[in-house]
């Protein structure tokens, strides 16, 4: 990193650089990732700026004297990116975790590609025709590659099984280190004694197969726990606060007070909850409620930080700012909630419970077995370590995970993302399902309604007005008439009153799109004050106004679906925190007979927990900001792709499309997923009770080690395979 | 049987190398954004280290 000559000038004596680390949420592509370095790098004082696509981090380093963290979120602010600081500690650690098993991952396999190399060759010239010094010598390098390999690559699971033992419980790690250790220890004393039974493949090779295992599940967990911290960065980073003497004053989000009066401008998200005291518009509650629909404010109204305002500057007086704005109190409601489902144990550690007794109890029984017939106790021992390494759990390891990577790849080429590595177990077990309303079963966006009523010319002319507003009517409005028309011309000379409409000037007279009374149509033709917002009008000249009216929809194949499901035996309820009315429709159209509505996020989790003392187990489908408590909550639960961001992170599942279908899909691939685990644990019950009384009997010899652990490696990986490429017709 | 004497450590050898320069790659910080980097690789422009 080079400064500028002037920019060192100015340094004079540089401080020690301090590093920050920025959440930006809304870095989605190359181009956005460029400009966020970019504008970073302007700010003077930062000295490099280095943003991460897949984390959606930005990592800072400054000056202290020159520049300050208020500067940097400024500097994305001005060019549309809301920012919020991580604490660098934790991002170290996931990613220390990650780098950590993916050095011992290569470590392993080189060590278990050459250990192979040397054994083939040892085991093709079995029966005498290899000079028993050249087999020595093979065995010594097998031993000098394998035994740093082992103390190195091994350390993440004598790690975890010595903790276990410590809390004197079991998982399974104590019976792998146990194994891997005395095949290591075995071995290399058969090597000094210059004997048959060398097992140094067996065990790097069952190392490197567990690892890669275990680090692939630390990659999809250190995934979901970074996104869900990238959640702070939804709240508007930076504010501009108005002083007592009318001044404006940029301020970081977390800094403001209660009192503070907040300027909030067409398009920016409101820092902190607070009161509207001038101004009048509309803003996109979607984050909070889960309602898509903008909702009108005037002065007096109640507005929540992380609502975006769409059409008027807002004047608002802070009421609750930083962790005490409802969105923080939804971001507690959800970690507490997640908490309680670490709790869940995964299918493989109860395995473990039952299998690791079991194992060590055959060891004994064959130590002690042969010591009662008289053999002399080094025979003894060494027939007792044969039936500890060939028991080793290399098939029962990989049952899971090899299921698993199969289940998340067959969802992947459906539109389905696995986010929690156990929700595929945990779908399984799933005999409810409860929908969330908007963006759940509906679409989520406003779509044209009552399009027959409306001419081609009118939709055109409308829609060219259209082109030119942010607001989700007119992008709605622009959305009909390309399906309908084809591309959209955008008209010229058009004057945007926010909160009111659009107008331009023609030749034939002024054209006008907007509300009813910017048009001048009265209120003759709405229903009252609710369909009133959902409504755009359009006049040219003297004309008739135009009425266009917009719905959320339901999503296509929702009745389908639900029908499905019931089919299926699972129950089925609706939950949302919209008006009775719209939910009560929703539900009859959809079929579904259990709904509530009006419920806030903590009511959401309540009536979860009620169903969870019932013995249930639920899978919750939902979208919003709202939903994002309720979904962690859940035993299982899925996100349509459109979701908030912080409800995709709760979730276990995502999902593409516009389609509901996928919610079965995702329960089906669980249980098919759960039963093919299940058949993985028979292949390694059966490769036990056929290799575990040649071991206790003394049969078992390094070559036929090999070639059971792998042959029951590869027949557990080949069944899972099935699953991925299974219904591809 | 010679031909082991020097088969083997070359076979040690190249795998080591490839070893070592998987570890160098991570040290250095190129599996740190995967996602990224294949846009990086589209800029014009020269790297970060050569914009002052």
């Amino acid at each position: 990193m080079t400064a500028h000559p002037t920019e060192l000038a100015k340094q004079q004596a540089p401080a020690a650089p301090e590093t920050l680390v920025l959440a930006v949420d809304e870095m989605h592509c190359g181009a956005c990732l460029r400009s966020v370095e970019r504008a970073a790098l302007r700010v003077p004082g930062v000295e490099s700026a280095r943003a991460s696509l897949a984390a959606k981090r930005l990592a800072v380093t400054y000056d202290p004297k020159q520049a300050g963290e208020v500067d940097v979120i400024a500097a994305l602010d001005r060019v549309g990116f809301s920012a919020a600081p991580i604490e660098a500690v934790q991002q170290d650690r996931g990613d220390a975790r990650q780098k950590y098993l993916l050095r011992r991952v290569a470590v392993a396999g080189f060590a278990a590609m050459n250990i192979m190399l040397l054994s083939i060759s040892v085991w093709s010239g079995e029966g005498g025709s290899m000079d028993p010094a050249l087999v020595a010598l093979f065995h010594w390098l097998s031993a000098l590659i394998a035994l740093p390999t082992v103390v190195y690559a091994g350390q993440p699971f004598f790690v975890s099984a010595f903790a276990a033992l410590k809390g004197r419980r079991l998982n399974m790690d104590v019976p792998i280190s146990l194994a891997i250790i005395l095949a290591t220890g075995m071995s290399l004393y058969q090597t000094m004694l210059n004997h048959e039974q060398v097992y140094f493949d067996a065990a790097v090779t069952l190392l490197f197969f567990l690892l890669v295992g275990r680090y692939l599940d630390e990659t999809l967990r250190v995934r979901a726990r970074g996104e869900a911290q990238n959640l702070l960065s939804l709240q508007s980073g930076i504010a501009t606060v108005l002083d007592a003497d009318g001044m404006q004053r940029k301020v970081a989000a977390h800094a403001l007070r209660p009192g503070d009066r907040l300027l909030v401008g067409t398009g920016e998200r409101v820092a902190a909850d607070g009161v509207v005291r001038e101004g009048k518009g509309q803003v996109d509650q979607s984050l909070i409620t889960g309602e898509t629909l903008p909702v009108g404010v005037k002065p007096g109204d109640q507005v929540y930080a992380g609502t975006l305002n769409l059409t008027q500057s807002l004047k608002i007086e802070v009421t609750a700012a930083d962790k005490a704005t409802l969105l923080a109190e939804i971001g507690r409601l959800m970690m507490a909630a997640e908490q309680g489902k670490a709790r869940y144990r995964r299918l493989a550690d109860r395995a473990a419970q039952i299998y690791a007794p079991a194992v060590h109890g055959l060891g004994l029984a064959t130590f002690l077995g042969w010591l009662a017939f008289g053999a002399p106790w080094q025979t003894a021992l060494t027939y007792a370590i044969s039936v500890l390494i060939i028991t080793c759990p290399c098939a029962l390891a990989l049952a899971v995970p090899a299921v698993q990577i199969a289940a998340a790849s067959r969802l992947f080429k459906r539109g389905i993302m696995v986010k929690a590595p156990d929700g595929l177990e945990r779908i399984a077990e799933v005999d409810m399902v409860v929908f969330d309303k908007t963006g759940t079963l509906t679409l989520g966006k406003p779509q044209l309604i009552d399009e027959t009523a409306i001419s081609d010319a009118e939709l055109a002319a409308a829609a060219s007005l259209a082109a030119a507003s942010h607001h989700p009517y007119a992008k709605a409005l622009v959305v009909a008439a390309e399906r309908r028309l084809g591309a959209v011309q955008p008209a010229s000379g058009i004057e945007e009153t926010p909160g009111e409409g659009l107008k331009r000037k023609s030749g034939q007279g002024e054209e006008r799109l907007g509300s009813a009374v910017w048009c001048g149509a009265g209120v003759e033709g709405s229903a009252g004050e609710e369909s009133a917002g959902a409504e755009v009008w359009y006049r040219h000249g003297k004309d008739q106004p135009v009425r266009f009216r917009f719905a959320d929809a339901i999503r296509p194949d929702a009745a389908e679906t639900i029908a499905a499901l019931k089919r299926q035996g699972y129950r089925i309820a609706l939950l949302s925190g919209d008006r009775t009315g719209v939910v009560d429709e929703t539900a009859r159209a959809t079929g579904i007979d259990d709904w509530h509505a009006e419920l806030k996020p903590a009511d959401k989790i309540a009536w979860l927990k009620a169903r969870a003392k019932e013995g249930r187990k639920v899978l919750m489908a939902g979208d919003g900001l709202n939903d994002a408590p309720a979904l962690a909550a859940a035993h299982a639960s899925i996100s349509p792709a459109t979701a908030a961001d912080i409800s995709q992170r709760a979730a276990d599942f995502v999902f593409q499309g516009a389609k509901l279908m996928p919610v079965v899909e995702a329960i089906k691939t669980g249980r098919r997923s759960r039963a093919m685990a299940l058949q993985n644990f028979g292949v390694a019950a059966v490769y036990n009770a056929i290799c575990v009384p040649l071991a206790m009997l003394g049969f078992v010899t390094p070559l036929i080690a090999a070639i059971v652990m792998s042959t029951s490696s590869i027949l557990v990986t080949l069944n899972a395979s099935r699953l991925a490429g299974e219904g591809r017709s | 049987m010679t031909a082991l004497a020097w088969l083997i450590p070359a076979a040690l050898l190249l795998a080591g190398l490839g070893l070592v320069a998987f570890l160098w790659a991570l040290r250095s910080g190129q599996f740190d954004d995967l996602e990224g980097a294949a846009y990086r690789a589209l800029e014009d422009e020269p790297p970060d280290d050569e914009i002052t």
